[in-house]
């Protein structure tokens, strides 16, 4: 059968596709397979609430307790004083805009290189393959070893490679951690993700249907006009969606901040924060309630991201 | 979907089912086997970190073994940080996994009041070769709580000042045995140029790196963290002028990108002869004299840390092996940590693997090995004497209601010094005052102050 025959019993409608319905027919036996795998099923689902529902529930219960683990005979239960003094101390909030602005401008910047590095990777050269390797590998080395790489090979005020370039064009040395931290860290992760965004959109120029293209050619738009009238529309689904997982992936990054800066000015990420909480202070009670507030943030902002996903999907689907 | 399809299928899923099941057997079988073995000899799991010296401690425990045939010795080496949450975790939840311990005489104190480590006291008294007083004063006060030992030292460090002489010298400078932090501050802003810095000090966050420096810089200017009844004083005039002096130097002087320069960063430094001054760790001699590792090697000068109000101002710290309350092999366990803390042991350490690698700082009777004064003769004899010289239980002007030196010994310190480091990183950066980074700190202290009083 192929995809382009229009099946009886499904109608167009508003642009949505609604399947017939209809009542399936299933054979005594076939039922009973149904419910065989139906059973088979259930200790899989069991113990995958188990094993995420369970711990969550221990953290809700934690995060009532006053309990520092170097303090074992000092453990109470003090309903919300947890969540009082992690709201009122200020570090949650400055923490939320610190992930703001890292995650945001990282992913804002890697999408405008990635977009570049995709429409110069997506004519014909010499050596097409070779460059799209080598542009990858950021991505693909482990953040703790990019980090360290940038930290002592690039960063790094005496023989970092970026103090020595600007040093050729009369720039004195710049003290990156220690003058423009979150700019450190953005640069890091511009870096890194970068490759992740020009993947995507790579994939979405190729999908670019060429008559159209062609058609554009003949009606004599040039090449900014084309990029601007035919390509950048067709792309936006790409770039949510990499905006999206990119959101995602960079919302626990933790490498650069714990080996470069140290949480230091203005680049204390929650997932930093979290850690700090619960590794460094020891402080159960006060952690745990950090985490069930970054919880509970989080399922927000997916919900919001993945009704947007949806959304992307379903428009493509009545293309 | 044809029938004989579909029965297929249903045979494959019963056969992953099966196989699955067997494969359950397999492994309970296997861990109930493992369990039960055992016999006559006691294994022993030993948790450290991953240092040279407890490498080197590893590789000779086969000596041990040898003459105690009934006993088996298990390391696991961690990270420092990985470590510290391993065996807290371990201690505090009375996990029982290990036998004996790697711990900061930070921890010490606090672990054996809670009641998490074995008392030694009865170990070292009834074992008269094991030579209790031969430990370092300064160090065995430190692990001491009520008179009760509650572990040993495997080795220990203090502070002092390090100096390239080449540049000291080119300048026509001469650095005193007993310096002033005054006389340092001058002399480094005066060899400060685009060669080279005048001084390396830390400025990397974290109550580890930052505050060992500092905070003995705050006690040796009258100031600390806490007054005797437990009431912060960090906003103090004292605190406030160290903090301020520390700074300023390094910002005039010091490296150019001190939020990035811990231990580690300095060493490098000053071991590529790109810092006049270094005031650090004792232990870092050991690399700044090795020809391989250092550029600088036999060219360092070594004096006591810089004072101002105090006699002396090094800190204190060691690296001991402990046995908690939870171990059921305690025997054994001190059969063990007896041997590699004894004085044999750092025979033993000389004879088969060099006697620079001989760990430091623990035992008077070390410094007295002739082929140890020979290996490490250009910081051995200051090590040993400002060890001795430094008083954990008063380190400051005030007297303190803790015993150490570079940290207070309740359970909140690294919290507090890990934030309060990093509101002085936002000094160095320019983008707050000393003034603002203390009174924040402050009141975290207050906080922690306060649980001490309860």
């Amino acid at each position: 059968m192929t995809a382009t025959a229009i099946r009886p019993g499904r109608v167009e409608n508003d642009g949505e596709v609604k399947p017939q319905r209809t009542k399936p027919v299933l054979t005594r036996r076939e039922r009973k397979g149904l419910r065989l795998a139906r059973a088979l099923v259930w200790p899989a689902l069991a113990a995958a609430i188990i094993i995420t529902q369970i711990p969550f529930l221990v953290t809700i219960y934690y995060s009532f307790q006053q309990w520092n683990l170097l303090r074992p005979g000092d453990q109470k239960f003090v309903w919300f004083d947890n969540y009082v003094t992690v709201l009122t101390n200020g570090a949650f909030v400055s923490s939320l805009r610190a992930t703001v602005v890292i995650v945001g401008a990282s992913v804002l910047i890697s999408l405008v290189f990635g977009m570049v590095l995709a429409l110069l990777l997506d004519r014909k050269f010499m050596g097409q393959g070779l460059a799209r390797t080598l542009l990858i590998t950021p991505f693909l080395m482990m953040p703790a070893a990019a980090s360290l790489i940038w930290k002592w090979s690039m960063l790094d005020s005496n023989v970092g490679m970026v103090n020595w370039a600007l040093g050729l064009i009369g720039i004195d040395p710049v003290a990156w951690n220690t003058d423009v931290p979150i700019l450190t860290i953005i640069m890091v992760l511009t870096w890194q993700y970068t490759p992740f965004m020009m993947l995507i959109l790579l994939a979405g120029l190729q999908s670019q249907p060429q008559d159209v293209l062609e058609a554009a050619s003949v009606d004599g738009a040039g090449p900014i006009r084309t990029f601007f009238s035919m390509t950048l529309p067709h792309m936006r689904q790409y770039m949510e969606l990499s905006i999206l997982l990119g959101t995602i992936l960079l919302l626990q990054v933790f490498d650069p901040i714990a080996i470069m800066t140290r949480g230091t000015g203005g680049t204390k990420t929650l997932s930093y924060l979290l850690y700090e909480r619960a590794f460094v202070g020891l402080e159960i009670g006060e952690a745990a309630a950090y985490g069930v507030l970054t919880v509970l943030l989080t399922i927000i902002v997916a919900m919001v991201a993945l009704r947007s996903l949806f959304k992307i999907f379903k428009t493509e689907g009545t293309r | 979907m044809t029938k004989s399809n579909l029965r297929g299928r249903r045979w494959l899923s019963l056969a992953a089912v099966a196989s699955a099941g067997v494969m359950l057997a397999g492994c309970s079988g296997a861990g109930g086997g493992a369990g039960g073995g055992g016999g006559e000899t006691v294994t022993l799991t030993l948790a450290t970190v991953n240092n040279p010296q407890m490498k080197d401690m590893e590789q000779l425990k086969g000596k041990f073994e040898e003459s105690h045939p009934d006993i088996k010795v298990k390391f696991i080496q961690m990270e420092e940080n990985d470590l510290r949450d391993a065996v807290t975790k371990d201690v505090a939840t009375k996990g029982g996994q290990y036998d004996i311990v790697t711990v900061g005489s930070y921890e010490v104190p606090i672990w054996g009041q809670n009641e998490w480590l074995t008392n030694l006291n009865d170990y070292t008294t009834e074992d008269s070769d094991y030579d209790v007083d031969d430990i370092l004063k300064p160090v065995r006060q430190a692990l001491t709580v009520d008179d009760s030992l509650y572990a040993v030292p495997f080795y220990g460090e203090s502070s002092f000042l390090m100096y390239n002489k080449q540049i000291l010298a080119d300048a026509g400078l001469e650095v005193p045995e007993h310096p002033t932090w005054q006389q340092v501050a001058d002399m480094a802003r005066q060899v400060n140029n685009d060669e080279h810095a005048g001084i390396c000090l830390r400025g990397k966050p974290g109550w580890g790196e930052l505050f060992a420096p500092l905070t003995t810089v705050v006690q040796t200017f009258g100031g600390n963290w806490f007054d005797e009844d437990w009431n912060a004083t960090v906003d103090s005039p004292e605190f406030t002028e160290a903090v301020q002096f520390y700074t300023d130097l390094v910002k005039d002087a010091g490296e150019s990108d001190p939020v990035s320069f811990g231990f580690t960063e300095c060493l490098n430094l000053f071991s590529q002869g790109k810092a006049a001054f270094w005031y650090d760790a004792t232990s870092a001699a050991g690399s700044l004299e090795s020809e391989d590792l250092s550029e600088v090697a036999g060219n360092v000068g070594y004096v006591h840390a810089p004072t101002v109000e105090t006699e002396e101002s090094g800190w204190l710290w060691s690296w001991n092996l402990a046995i908690p309350e939870t171990s059921k092999k305690k025997d054994a366990a001190w059969e063990f940590v007896s041997w590699a803390t004894s004085k044999d042991y750092m025979k033993l350490v000389g004879e088969e693997l060099g006697w620079s690698r001989v760990p430091p700082g623990s035992r008077a009777s070390t410094y007295e090995i002739p082929e140890y004064q020979d290996a490490a003769g250009a910081f051995a004899g200051i090590t040993k004497d400002i060890m001795l010289a430094v008083d954990p239980k008063q380190p400051g002007v005030n007297p303190q209601p803790w015993v150490g030196i570079q940290y207070v010994t309740i359970p909140e310190f690294q919290d507090l010094g890990n934030q309060v480091s990093q509101k002085i990183a936002d000094v160095f950066a320019g983008r707050s005052s000393v003034e603002e980074a203390l009174s924040a700190g402050q009141a975290l202290a207050e906080k922690a102050g306060a649980a001490q009083k309860e």
